[in-house]
């Protein structure tokens, strides 16, 4: 259903005259999970930034539907393609279902008051996320872990046929992490939601993604299949860290074991 | 799905609950206003009860009375309101804008500039009337650029604004001091005026200039409030919600800058009047819906009242400015103390 496509060419963008983005091209797959993964630093978010138009690119374009967004009303790009940054602030005070409500932002006009609608797309993102019960507590009230989730409402709240994610499972316990993932998965296979998301966790990157890049330094530095991109050779340029695939037997994904200096067998320290 | 109707409605109840509360805050702030604007036409150095004081004003010259309440205190009151409402208009503009009730006007300097150029225009310049209102949003636009251009690293941030602001206004505060001095017909009056904010000289006919600041900027932040209220949750966010975060800032600034600067050319720089209406507009509200209208309100009542208060409950006289300041210069302590204790960053 979604058939957007998204893609960035020739992009330099940085903040200031720092260049942090260097060239970079790349693809997301329509209506397909794309995972983004890479060291810290290398312009993750700084990419998913200049997505959202918070910055302009020195050169070159990200192009929906072959139009520069950054050509694109603010409003009418936000319909279509949401955000949840690595780092969100929640203003003092707000409650959840404000929160989340907030998420609504691009489909309302000026004078336009709240329909059904709208309450619709807040419960539904509320039940999702399993946060409904917590709908009229505050954020200061919750755990790390509940507010990600509340964020991630807000996110769903607002609809967009393609949703970016920085780090969306920060905060989250092993199985909320999973439960978040999982939930992704749904919106992409219900919705056919595109999912582009900044992961740390390799394993979960190559288990998650459909399409998974690995950039360094501003740049891309191979996309793919995981079975593709997650490789030895991927790890000791990425990361500058040894490491062994060996075959995941739940999800038949690659899976990275990384070998440090001690704790590995033959190491007596 | 019934768990969705069930979240549903307790979510609709507590959205009602929060509407009624704000309904609540606004009504008494509204009626607190009222009192206050009918205390100042009825009770000063004598009491005009509601009757005389109604036939006043509808233009029946009553001996004595009539002098007084047109003269003094239909200027005073009317004044007092219409800054007032524009002091926490802007005031809660630039909060909510960066994200710190510290970033306010009249402590980053923005009110001083108003008022510098004032005093520079009046004193030096010898105009009168509706050109220093404009110099003095002109000055106020300066200064905040000014204020803008010498934080910018990489993006502004709110601390470092806040921090070259209060240099910036401790520099315009010797400024008006001196000019002030240099003046041919100096007197403490003036001075007060314009170092810290009076209604003593108001006139009725300065009304204008202020009413047409508060639809022409008020407008232009109303319109951008929805905008405005994304900021609130970090740029990235807004970003993504479709503000165009660069423009809003610009437009916020001009509007709010233009309400600061109106007003401050009339009465002076109110000394924590945006600063104190902003954060309590923010505490009434708890994060319940937009803060700037109940600022205004909160502005427009805590002007009326410290004036009130300057003139009648205190032993001696005092101005409208000495006695927010007063009120403010606590406040501002315990925030920095609380911040200070939290670890949150300025
Ligand atoms: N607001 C900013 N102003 C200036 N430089 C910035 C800003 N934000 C990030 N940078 C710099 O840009 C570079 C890339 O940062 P970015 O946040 O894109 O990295 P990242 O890949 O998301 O890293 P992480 O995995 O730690 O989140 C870093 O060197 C960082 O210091
Ligand atoms: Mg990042």
């Amino acid at each position: 259903m979604s058939a957007r496509s998204l893609r960035v060419s020739g992009l330099s963008a940085g903040y200031g005259e720092t260049e942090i983005l260097r060239g970079l091209e790349l693809a997301v797959p329509p209506g397909r999970i794309t995972v983004i993964v890479g060291a810290n630093a290398c312009g993750k978010s700084t990419l998913l930034r200049t997505m959202s138009r918070l910055i302009s690119p020195h050169q070159g374009h990200v192009l929906l539907d072959g139009k520069s967004i950054h050509r694109m009303p603010s409003r009418q790009l936000a319909q279509t393609m949401g955000l949840l940054p690595q780092s969100p602030i929640a203003p003092e005070g707000i409650t959840v279902a404000d929160l989340v409500s907030r998420g609504r932002h691009p489909h309302q006009r000026l004078f336009s008051s709240w329909t059904a609608k709208d309450d619709e797309a807040v419960a539904s993102a509320l039940a999702a996320t399993k946060t409904a019960q917590l709908a009229n507590r505050t954020m200061d009230e919750l755990s790390g872990g509940q507010r990600q989730r509340v964020w991630i409402a807000m996110a769903l709240a607002q609809q967009t046929e393609i949703l970016l994610l920085d780090e969306p499972t920060t905060f989250l316990d092993i199985s909320h992490q999973i439960e978040v993932l999982d939930l992704l998965v749904d919106l992409n296979q219900v919705r056919s939601t595109t999912i582009v998301m900044v992961l740390h966790d390799l394993n979960l990157a190559a288990r998650y993604a459909d399409h998974l890049l690995a950039m360094a330094s501003g740049r891309l530095h191979i996309a793919g299949s995981p079975e593709d991109v997650l490789t030895e050779e991927t790890v000791r340029t990425i990361f500058g860290l040894q490491s062994r695939i060996i075959t995941d037997p739940i999800s038949g994904r690659p899976i990275m074991l990384p070998i440090g200096r001690h704790r590995t067998e033959g190491d007596n320290a | 799905m019934t768990a969705t109707t069930a979240s549903m409605s307790s979510m609709l109840e507590g959205r009602r609950n929060r509407a009624r509360r704000r309904q609540m805050v606004m009504t008494i702030l509204l009626a607190m206003i009222a009192a206050l604007f009918l205390l100042t036409l009825m009770l000063g150095q004598s009491f005009t009860p509601p009757a005389e004081l109604a036939r006043v004003l509808i233009g029946e010259d009553v001996p004595g009375v009539s002098f007084s309440v047109w003269q003094l205190r239909l200027p005073r009151a009317v004044l007092g309101m219409l800054t007032g409402l524009c002091f926490g208009f802007g005031g809660a503009a630039f909060q909510v804008m960066l994200r710190n009730p510290l970033a306010s006007p009249d402590i980053i300097g923005i009110n001083l500039g108003a008022s510098a150029a004032a005093v520079f225009a009046i004193v030096v310049l010898q105009w009168n009337g509706p050109l220093v209102s404009v110099l003095a949003v002109l000055a106020g636009i300066a200064v905040a650029l000014a204020i803008y251009g010498l934080s910018f690293r990489n993006g502004v941030a709110g601390s470092r604004i806040i921090l070259v602001g209060i240099g910036v206004a401790a520099m315009l505060e010797s400024f008006i001091a001196y000019t002030l001095t240099q003046a041919p017909s100096w007197n403490l009056q003036e001075a007060i005026r314009w170092l810290s904010g009076s209604l003593n000289s108001a006139q009725l006919s300065q009304a204008v200039p202020v009413l047409v600041a508060l639809v022409v900027f008020g407008g232009l932040l109303l319109s951008r409030s929805r905008d405005l209220d994304t900021l609130t949750l970090g740029d990235d966010t807004a970003a993504g919600l479709g503000t165009d975060v660069a423009q809003t800032r610009i437009i916020v600034m001009v509007a709010a800058v233009g309400l600061i600067s109106v007003a401050t050319a009339i009465v002076g720089p109110v000394s924590f009047a945006a600063f104190l209406s902003g954060s309590i507009a923010a505490r009434l509200l708890a994060g319940n819906g937009s803060v700037l209208v109940p600022a205004a309100l909160v502005g427009a009542a805590l002007v009326l009242l410290s004036d009130y208060v300057g003139q009648f409950l205190l032993p001696s006289r005092y101005p409208v400015g000495v006695v927010t300041g007063a009120l403010g210069a606590p406040y501002l302590i315990f925030l920095i103390v609380r911040l200070n204790r939290t670890g949150g960053s300025l």
